[in-house]
Parts: structure tokens; C-alpha cells; sequence
């Protein structure tokens, strides 16, 4: 009853937009970008799915119970080594999270139960699993929007170590692959000096940052699931924030730009959109992919 | 921690259900891709025969074209370009980053307009062949 589900993830909550720049509100007045229409489309479609929550919570809270469905494996133990599902009947109170079912389940039932957690605020990005068919992020989806019995796996196309946590350790070298860290072509003179970037950059590569590692995306690309090298929505999207960063300088895009552009780089995607769906922080994955698909031939092509 | 468990395919056709729009214009875009080189080599095996003289050309047409089989198959050859067509334009878009939030709208649209206009040939393709 506590949990109130503030399902508004996006726009005012960042901290460099608090002074609202007058251009910022200038372009908002004039007509919306379509990153904004698309928030504004998932807004209504929130505040749908509000109201029907709150109706299922009403139910379910009657009944009081969730039956949930979970994977387990585990290769240390003899008998449990054959993968299979266990069903667990948690308490059900409003504003319960996937992930809220899952610690009870391990707290009360079973203490063996196996799954990544952290934050409980989907910022650290540890408990992207699949529920319902569906890559989510457990701690942001509500059991109230979900069909019972809800059936939790761990991430496909990810090799599982125990129950619901997976080998992640090929999505990180995806991720290093593209130098996901600042690294402009000169520093400023002075060693104290900001690097200051502008606002209408920042805002530009805005989306961009908020990746949180979760691996939702590179779990549901069925081409990354069938190429092993193709560096992935996330590793493409961290390319994008820095190649897009106009204080790195010149050479240094030109570098990364020919990390993104090789063969399993950001030709492999086909626009599925498979990664933009399940994004939990609505990072607009496909847009990005393009966008360097088409900064990528501008920098090849030359007529002159 | 000494083995880890490969579940395969999780996402196979198996789950086909649960795919979106964007999915099933990857699906249907790469069938009626393989549909269309495949028809593309029978339509060289049939324009040869022009190699041979006209009039075998223009029997081999009529002979084929009296086929009720085939008939149906030039409705559904047609289904088929038509998509792959449609759906060609909307992936250019996707390409120019123009509308890419709604593109699962252009697909719907795209299907829509590939059942009109097929349903709209069905008289000219199948006039007199019942």
C-alpha cells in the first residue's frame, strides 16, 4: 500500500535539465519530437494500464495470493541438474514488483532460490530476466500487469550459471569492445578546466546515456542470438553516446566510428525493433543503430 | 560454478505468439524475399523457350496459363511482391530515420494494402479459369 507506482521514468527527472534551458522549451513548444510523442503514446498507454491495475490489485488482494512459475537449474546439485520449473504462491500486496515476488519466494519458501538483485530501483540494472515471454527489468513490472501463473526464466540466448542468473560475461566484452568511456583528442590546458558540453548536445545524446547494463536488449536480438560477434544493441547504443559526444574531437570519432562500422558492427541489425520494445529505460535502440548505419556511409562515401 | 546450462533457441518460431510487428515484417520480409529469387529462376526457365522459336514460347505460355494451379500460385506471386514491395518502402524509411515510431503501424498498413490489392486482382487473374 506504500508503493505507489510512479510510472513516470522519463523527461523532468534529469538533473541537467532542472534549469530548463529556453531553447529546450522552445523546441517542446513548437511541435514534439518524436521521442516525445513516442513518451507521450507509452504515458497513455501507462495510464491505461494504471487503471486496469488498480482494478487486478483489487482482485488480487482478495485472493491474496500470485502463483509464480520459475526456472530452476542447478549443475552442482544431483537432482537438480535437469532444468525444470517450481512453483511458488507468494502473498500478493498492491504495488508488488516481480522482483518483490521472487525475495519473498527465496526468504520464506526457498533460501536456495538463485537470481541477481541490487538496487530494487531500476538503476544497477541486475534483474533483467524473462517474464511472460518478455525480457523485463523484475524490479520495474508490476505482477499486476501480468497473466498468472507468471513464468519467470532467466535471459535467453545467455548461457544460465544457476537458476536465474546468467553468464553475462559476453554481453560486458560487447560492451567494452567499443570504449565506453570519455576520451576526447585534447585536453584542456589548464588540468582543472571543465569540459563543458553544450546543452542542445547533451540533450541530443540524452536517451543514450541512461543505459544501465541490463542486457535486455542483446537478450532479445535474434541476430545477435544467432552471431555471436555482432556487437549488440547496447555495445552499439554506448558507441553512439561518444561518437554523437561533440567534445571528443574529430579523430577519436573517427576511430570509434570504424569499431561500429565492421562487418558484425551496426550492419548486422535488421530492424526488428526487438530491443527498443524491451528496453526498460525506453532508450530508443533502433533509431540509434540507424543513425550511425547512416554516419557510417557519410564517412565512406566521397564525391570529391 | 563449473558448467553453465545452454537452453538453445529459447526465442524459437516456438514462441511465435509473442512476436511483435517489427518481428513478423523481419519474417515475412525475408519469405517473400526467398519466394521472389525462386520465382525469378522459373521465369527465365519459361522466357528461354522463346530461345526455341515463338510459337513454343507462346504455347509453353498457354499451356501454363490453362493450368488452374497456376493461376492461383500468379494471385499469390503477386501477394507476395506486392508485401516484399510495400514493406521495402517502409524499411527505406527505417533507413532514412524518417517515422520510426510508428513503424509497426507501417506494417500493419502495409499488409492491409497488399490484401486489398490482391483481392482487388483476383477477377483479372482468375477470369474464365473456373
Amino acid at each position: 500500500m506504500s508503493t505507489p507506482v510512479t510510472e513516470e521514468p522519463e523527461s523532468e527527472s534529469e538533473p541537467e535539465t532542472d534549469e530548463q534551458p529556453a531553447a529546450d522549451a522552445e523546441t517542446a513548444a513548437a511541435e514534439p519530437t518524436a521521442q516525445q510523442r513516442r513518451m507521450a503514446k507509452k504515458r497513455d498507454d501507462a495510464a491505461r494500464r494504471d487503471a486496469q491495475r488498480r482494478a487486478e490489485e483489487e482482485t488480487r488482494e482478495a485472493e491474496n495470493t500470485v502463483h509464480l512459475k520459475v526456472f530452476r537449474y542447478d549443475p552442482e546439485v544431483e537432482g537438480k541438474q535437469e532444468p525444470r520449473f517450481d512453483d511458488f504462491r507468494v502473498p500478493f500486496h498492491k504495488g508488488m514488483t516481480v522482483l518483490d515476488a521472487l525475495i519473498y519466494a527465496r526468504d520464506h519458501y526457498d533460501s536456495s532460490l538463485t537470481f541477481r538483485h541490487s538496487c530494487r530501483q531500476a538503476v544497477c540494472g541486475s534483474d533483467a530476466m524473462f517474464v511472460n515471454g518478455r525480457q523485463r527489468l523484475c524490479c520495474k513490472t508490476q505482477l499486476a500487469d501480468l497473466d498468472e501463473p507468471v513464468r519467470i526464466e532467466p535471459l535467453p540466448h545467455q548461457d544460465v550459471v544457476k537458476d536465474l542468473v546468467v553468464d553475462m560475461e559476453h554481453f560486458y566484452d560487447q560492451m567494452e569492445a567499443v570504449e565506453p568511456f570519455f576520451d576526447p583528442d585534447d585536453l584542456p590546458s589548464d588540468d582543472l578546466a571543465e569540459q563543458r558540453q553544450s546543452r542542445e548536445n547533451r540533450e541530443y545524446i540524452k536517451m543514450a546515456t541512461r543505459c544501465i547494463w541490463c542486457g535486455a536488449c542483446m537478450s532479445s536480438c535474434n541476430i545477435a542470438a544467432g552471431d555471436n560477434e555482432y556487437l549488440g544493441p547496447a555495445a552499439i547504443n554506448m558507441a553512439y553516446r561518444f561518437i554523437m559526444d561533440e567534445r571528443e574531437g574529430e579523430s577519436r570519432g573517427q576511430e570509434r566510428l570504424e569499431i561500429v562500422e565492421q562487418e558484425h558492427g551496426v550492419w548486422r541489425c535488421q530492424t526488428q525493433f526487438s530491443c527498443t520494445e524491451v528496453c526498460p529505460k525506453d532508450i530508443p535502440l533502433t533509431e540509434h543503430i540507424q543513425e550511425l548505419k547512416r554516419e557510417a556511409v557519410k564517412n565512406n562515401l566521397k564525391f570529391w | 560454478m563449473s558448467q553453465t546450462y545452454d537452453r538453445g533457441p529459447v526465442e524459437d518460431f516456438g514462441r511465435w505468439r509473442e512476436f511483435s510487428a517489427g518481428m513478423w515484417a523481419w519474417i515475412f520480409h525475408k519469405f517473400t524475399g526467398w519466394v521472389l529469387v525462386g520465382y525469378l529462376f522459373t521465369h527465365i526457365a519459361v522466357l528461354s523457350t522463346a530461345t526455341a522459336g515463338g510459337t513454343v514460347y507462346t504455347e509453353t505460355i498457354r499451356g501454363l496459363e490453362s493450368l488452374l494451379v497456376v493461376r492461383i500460385l500468379e494471385v499469390g506471386l503477386l501477394a507476395v511482391a506486392v508485401f516484399h514491395i510495400l514493406n521495402g518502402v517502409r524499411l527505406l524509411f527505417v533507413d532514412l530515420g524518417v517515422g520510426l515510431e510508428s513503424q509497426d503501424r507501417s506494417f500493419y498498413a502495409s499488409l492491409v494494402l497488399t490484401g486489398a490489392i490482391v483481392v482487388a486482382s483476383v477477377p483479372t487473374f482468375l477470369a474464365g479459369a473456373f
